[in-house]
This record gives structure tokens, C-alpha cells and sequence, in this order.
């Protein structure tokens, strides 16, 4: 049976789907009239220190600056995916083990679920969706698609953000070096050496060679 | 990971004055790498995390006219990265690369791994009580103990998982330790207590007090240093058995040494005993095996951890003689 949205070219996608249902408050949660912020301010002999349950916070993602509220449990990873819609990030782990929520920090490779958003306040970060330019791949991506660089590709975006911290300081990378960039990413289904076979493909692209 | 709230102080005074409250509950914060693993397993419950983040004033490394400072805040990339560092003191360079993974040495920063806290799979689960949460147990004990303590263990069998505590004490450093009160100075060496001496934490950091700044002397002329990690992979791995070394060498032998063991006790183990054989002598494998033997004449391996004995022997050879080579 043909689905409804498809005969209009609008494909269901998954989280499309999950939003309808459960996406209603989260939505409201980036709505100006809710950015408040719960602040206590405690006093002490040298001075006054701000405690939040709430903060309002500036991030700059993608080169695009957004001002939300959020509390201070919550993940630079949670706040990327829920409130920003950005899902390239993704959430496996969840404890800083894997690396699938790799993004870049002020040019700094991250684990985005062990970092607080509270904390990047006024920070740059970069996830892979920041990457393409003008519907243009950037040479990583194009790299990982003509060598393999996946299987399943759910680590994917985290190898691509590695990669680009990677090539960003280094740009002609031996193995050994890719190696090490890549020790805090895992690929659970083992390709490694055709996502090591990428990286070299796009230091090529990148240097223009 | 529950709810909590965030202290966001603008000074270490202003830190050190909220921490002398006392407030229920509270934890700081440095890079939180470990800090917000143990909330999100439910190990901690934190009602107030004071964040470190905004004391942009502790980040640092100095050389100094006699000494090296680090401040506590600086992230353990930053350590890995610097050149001085890598020149001179390669045991503390070799340590800070072998520690976890980019990502994490960009957010963790020297204190946090100098106060992190035990991998013990039994303290790290929040369904077990466990001597170290305040039970009456140590699971470890008689249960599974791959990784645990084979010298200085009991009641609790844990070891510390710190590369960088090892390599900075055979550099002799010292710590400086802010409270609302006044700054003290002690050797790294003595921060660390034994499970005997305090099940509930591993160094002597009282409420209210928080580590601020790590120093250690200028490399004297002749001495070489490095840092030996064995992991079960490649990378990314708390050591099985680790070795910081720190000698001086003349003549083919050590003038002075001071050996530090990773991943063996609950604290970094300076292996004096073995310091001891080596000292003076001409340098020889047999010399360096009677030292470990010496060292381990007090171990007590448990049911799965007698292996670590033999790393040990192999590892502090290793290292030693590297030393000579180069």
C-alpha cells in the first residue's frame, strides 16, 4: 500500500514521525516566551555566586547563533538533538565511551554527552551537519562515501567530526596519527581501515593534491 | 542523571568561600568527565555542582626561575601538547598521551584526573553497596578481581586509575590545596590515602578544600624520565600495570631513581623498597628483577590477579632500562 505522504514526494522520515507524537513540548522549550532563567544567588565573604536551576545560554552552532534556556543537567548532546534538531550527533553510549557524539568545541573534538550545555555557553561548536556548503559536500564526507568509510554508519558522523579536528591541525596525516586521532571512536562494525583509507582520500582532497 | 543545580563562582576565593559553607550535597566540578559518569550511573546524587569552568585563572602552565606550575584546571591536552613539557619531562608527556582519548583530554583536566575517582566495576555500579559507598563489603574481595589491588589493599581492593598521579610524584611534585582559610603545600605523594586510612576517598581532601595548582622542580642535569602503561588495547585503557620512572644516571648506574606503580594499590605506589636495591648500583637486568622481587615480597594477589606480579617485574625492567639506552 502506497502511504499517503509519499504520493505527495514527502517521505515519512523516523524522527519526523516520533515529533508528531512527542515533539510538541520540545518544541516549546525553544519558544522565546519560555527562556527564562532560575537563578539563587548565594552570598559569601567574597562576594555573591550566582546557583541556576535554569540558564539562559548563547550557543553558536554551525556558525548560527541560538539563545536558549536549559538546565544544568542537560547535555551539550541532548540539547544538539532535542531542542536544535541537529541529529547527526548521535546517542549510543551516552557515557563518553564510544564517540558517536563526537563534535568540535572551539575546533576541539568533544564528547557532547559528557559535556554540559550550560557549560559551552558562548562557545563554537561544529556539528557534521555544518559541514556542506551550498548543498557541496565537504571533502571528508565525499571521502568517506568514495572509500567505503562505512558500513552500518551510525559512528559515521562522529569519524567525520574526528577526522576534521584531525586534518584541521594536520594535513597529511600518517597512519599512526590517524590512528591516534581515532582512538576515541569506535566502529562496531570493525572498518576501520576503509575509514583510515577516508581520512587519507580527504588530507588528498583537502590539500588539493 | 537527576536534577541539580549549578554554582557558577567567579573567583577561587569566591569557590573556596562557597565550599567552607558546606552546602548539602555538593560536588565540584573541573572538566567533569569522571564527576558526570558517576551521576549519570546514580553512584552520586548531586543537589549543587560547583562548576570550575568559570575560573578561566587556573588554567595554566608556568617555568618558573626553580619550578614548573600547573594549574589545576588545565586540560590534560594542553599538558600533552606543550613543547617544554615534551622535551623535558617525557614521563609526564608519555603519561598524558597514554591517558583515555582526544576527546577526553581536551575536557579533563590535570586535577580532575589527579581527584578522579576508582574504576572498580563493583563502586562504579549503583546497585551494589560496597565498602567504598558506605557497605559493608567488598565485593571485589571474593568476587571478580581482574583489575584490582595486589599491594596495599584492604578492606576495599581498589587501584587508582590516575596515569599522570604516578608520573608527576616520581617528578616530586607537590600540591597546593585552597580553602577558605588558608593555601597549603604537600608532596603529591602524601594527597593519597589507603583504604585502611579512609574507605570513603582516595586523598586527603577535606570539605571545603579543593585542589588548585600542581608544581615540581626544574629537571636536574642527567636526570631522564618515562612512562610505561600496560593495557589490555592499543589505546584508550586504564592501565593493567603501570611504571613511572625518574632516575639519574652516571656511570651505568643510578645515582638516584624513584619508581612509581600505576594500577596495582589504591594509591600510586612508590616502589621504595626496590628504589632502594637499584640505588647506587651498576645497572643489570638481574639487579633490576631482585629490585621487583624485593618490591612484591608484600603483594597478595587476589583469585584473578596474580598476573599483575609478573607485569610488574617485567614492566619496571622495561622501563629502568630504557632509561640506559637512550
Amino acid at each position: 500500500m502506497e502511504d499517503k505522504n509519499q504520493k505527495k514526494g514527502k517521505p515519512i522520515k523516523r524522527r519526523d514521525f516520533l515529533k508528531g507524537f512527542g515533539g510538541g513540548a520540545m518544541g516549546a522549550a525553544v519558544a522565546p516566551k519560555f527562556l527564562v532563567q532560575e537563578k539563587k544567588t548565594i552570598s559569601t565573604k567574597e562576594g555573591n555566586i550566582p546557583v541556576y536551576s535554569k540558564k539562559k545560554i548563547s550557543l553558536i552552532v554551525n556558525g548560527k547563533k541560538h539563545t536558549l534556556s536549559v538546565k544544568p543537567r542537560d547535555t551539550l548532546l541532548d540539547v544538539l538533538r532535542e531542542k536544535l534538531n541537529l541529529t547527526g550527533p548521535k546517542r549510543i553510549c551516552n557515557h563518553g565511551e564510544c564517540g558517536g557524539c563526537t563534535v568540535l568545541l572551539d575546533a576541539q573534538p568533544v564528547y557532547s554527552c559528557m559535556f554540559l550545555a550550560v557549560r559551552a555557553d558562548g562557545q563554537k561548536i561544529t556539528t557534521v551537519e555544518g559541514l556542506a556548503k551550498g548543498g557541496n559536500l565537504h571533502s571528508i564526507q565525499k571521502a568517506f562515501i568514495e572509500k567505503d568509510g562505512y558500513q552500518c554508519g551510525f559512528c559515521t558522523s562522529g569519524f567525520i567530526m574526528s577526522s576534521l579536528a584531525l586534518l584541521q591541525r594536520n594535513k597529511k596525516p600518517n597512519l599512526e596519527e590517524i590512528k591516534q586521532a581515532f582512538s576515541g571512536n569506535l566502529c562496531r562494525c570493525g572498518n576501520y581501515f576503509k575509514i583510515y583509507d577516508a581520512v587519507s582520500e580527504a588530507a588528498k582532497k583537502m590539500r588539493g593534491a | 542523571m537527576n536534577e541539580f543545580k549549578l554554582a557558577q563562582p567567579q573567583s577561587v576565593g569566591q569557590a573556596t568561600s562557597f565550599l567552607s559553607q558546606k552546602p548539602k550535597g555538593c560536588h565540584i566540578m573541573a572538566g567533569g568527565t569522571d564527576l558526570l559518569g558517576e551521576m549519570k550511573n546514580g553512584i552520586i546524587d548531586a543537589e549543587v555542582v560547583v562548576d570550575l569552568k568559570s575560573l578561566p585563572e587556573l588554567s595554566f602552565i608556568k617555568r618558573e626561575q626553580n619550578k614548573v606550575r600547573v594549574g589545576a584546571l588545565t586540560p590534560v591536552s594542553e599538558l600533552a601538547e606543550n613543547s617544554f613539557i615534551q622535551n623535558e619531562y617525557s614521563v609526564l608527556y608519555e603519561a598524558a598521551l597514554s591517558l583515555a582519548t582526544p576527546q577526553l583530554r581536551n575536557v579533563g583536566t590535570v586535577g580532575g584526573n589527579l581527584c578522579q575517582r576508582p574504576r572498580c566495576w563493583y563502586y562504579r555500579d549503583s546497585q551494589i553497596l560496597c565498602l567504598k559507598k558506605g557497605g559493608h563489603k567488598c565485593f571485589a574481595f571474593n568476587g571478580r578481581n581482574k583489575y584490582h589491588a595486589i599491594l596495599g589493599g584492604g578492606p576495599c581492593f581498589i587501584v587508582y586509575p590516575s596515569d599522570l598521579a604516578p608520573a608527576l610524584i616520581s617528578l616530586g611534585a607537590e600540591v597546593i590545596i585552597a580553602s577558605s582559610k588558608k593555601e597549603k603545600k604537600i608532596p603529591l605523594e602524601e594527597f593519597y590515602v589507603l583504604p585502611k586510612e579512609n574507605l570513603l576517598q582516595e586523598n586527603i581532601l577535606q570539605p571545603g578544600e579543593m585542589l588548585k595548582e600542581i608544581q615540581f622542580p626544574l629537571k636536574g642535569s642527567g636526570e631522564k624520565s618515562t612512562y610505561h602503561k600496560l593495557k589490555e588495547r592499543g589505546t584508550w585503557d586504564f592501565a593493567l600495570v603501570s611504571a613511572a620512572v625518574n632516575a639519574q644516571i652516571t656511570n651505568q648506574s643510578f645515582k638516584e631513581i624513584r619508581i612509581i606503580l600505576g594500577g596495582v594499590a589504591p594509591i600510586p605506589w612508590r616502589a621504595k623498597k626496590a628504589e632502594s636495591v637499584i640505588k647506587g648500583n651498576r645497572i643489570t637486568q638481574s639487579l633490576l628483577q631482585q629490585a621487583a622481587q624485593e618490591e612484591l615480597r608484600d603483594a597478595v594477589p587476589l583469585t584473578d590477579n596474580a598476573y599483575k606480579t609478573k607485569l610488574v617485574q617485567s614492566i619496571m625492567s622495561q622501563a629502568a632500562l630504557s632509561l640506559v639506552k637512550t
